[in-house]
């Protein structure tokens, strides 16, 4: 019997398709987010909203990923920006890979930003990084308050999060003040947006944000 | 269930080694996981064996050793032991802290069926033309 030391990350593989990619985003001067949550948080809603508001002032494109259907894609296509979805056909995430494959579609040159939704999952996704420069972890009130604690490497990883449904706060048992704080204990640089979508309170500090952010003006 | 995508990525780095070195069967595989990342360590092993048929690692166990967490505090510079992911020194209160311990997934060595073939163990004496 011999031993045959190894040392090399499993993921290795991933990892290096995604620092090509970030090599790639960098040199064509686009910033890249990655959206997660799980499914039914409002994900494709907030970039609905998002991109109403966010298209004139920089150039945007979507990656849409879904188990199946593009039907996420025909959603922000109507938005009038440019979408491109990924069918993972079963898997549960997005890896480097498939990014890689989507990108052919854009001029990244043109873009200012690209916006890639994950596939809806709180666990999966969190394990493939995508050479995005930030993850944004959407979490909607109905889903409870106890998703920070349960899920902690998503929203210990996300530099944003986004609280979303705030409107039926009145209407339901979540303690809005505990997701804060177990988002602060395990990310205490995490930039938070509490907002509905359905309302529109609290879109514009987040769209905001994200264009401030995108042109180098925030921390 | 990203472990299938996990398994896969760790049987193609095994049987990569494996056939580097010229090794027909693996006996064991020792990987060693952070306490936080998102791998649930049985289903890994289930999906190692499904995928492991057939192949130089079809006999190969898969050995799974967790790494807690563990950090430093950036403020008062403590050494930091975490049970649960939040990330608070008890020391001095900073929320400045580091996890310096607890992301691992990888593998350790593989123990194999055949002689020792590390590099350097069955290569060429100096100066001699392979």
């Amino acid at each position: 019997m011999a031993e045959l030391t190894v040392g090399r990350s499993i993921l290795e593989a991933n990892d290096r398709l995604a620092e090509d990619l970030r090599a790639r985003f960098r040199e064509a001067g686009v910033k890249v987010i990655n959206i997660i949550s799980s499914p039914g948080a409002g994900k494709t809603t907030l970039l609905e909203k998002t991109l109403t508001l966010l298209k004139h002032r920089l150039a945007v494109g979507v990656i849409e990923g879904d188990i199946q259907t593009t039907e996420d894609a025909q959603r922000v296509a109507a938005c009038g920006v440019k979408a491109v979805q990924i069918e993972t056909k079963g898997a549960c995430h997005l890896d480097g890979n498939m990014l890689g494959g989507a990108l052919a579609a854009f001029d990244l040159n043109a873009l200012d930003l690209l916006i890639v939704e994950n596939v809806g999952n709180l666990v999966c996704p969190v394990e493939f990084d995508l050479g995005e420069d930030l993850k944004v972890a959407v979490l909607s009130v109905t889903e409870g308050d106890d998703k920070p604690s349960k899920y902690p490497l998503l929203f210990s990883e996300a530099g944003v999060l986004i609280v979303n449904k705030i409107d039926l706060l009145p209407y339901i048992d979540c303690d809005l003040r505990r997701i804060h704080d177990t988002c602060r204990s395990l990310n205490p640089a995490q930039a938070v947006f509490d907002l509905s979508c359905r309302t529109g309170e609290g879109l514009e500090p987040w769209v905001n944000w994200l264009e401030a952010w995108v042109r180098g003006k925030t921390a | 269930m990203h472990e299938l995508s996990i398994a896969q990525s760790l049987l193609g780095i095994v049987l990569e080694e494996a056939a580097a070195h010229g090794v027909e069967k693996v006996l064991r595989v020792v990987v060693k996981v952070g306490a936080f990342t998102n791998v649930v360590p049985d289903s890994l092993s289930f999906c190692f064996d499904l995928i492991k048929e057939g192949t130089a690692a079809a006999e190969a166990a898969l050995e799974l050793t967790q790494v807690p967490m563990a950090g430093q505090c950036r403020d008062c510079g403590a050494e930091l032991d975490f049970s649960e992911p939040v990330f608070n020194c008890p020391h001095c209160g900073s929320t400045a802290v580091e996890l310096t311990q607890g992301r691992e997934l990888f593998i350790e060595y593989i123990e194999t069926a055949e002689p020792d073939s590390q590099p350097g163990a069955d290569s060429a004496p100096p100066g001699q033309e392979v």
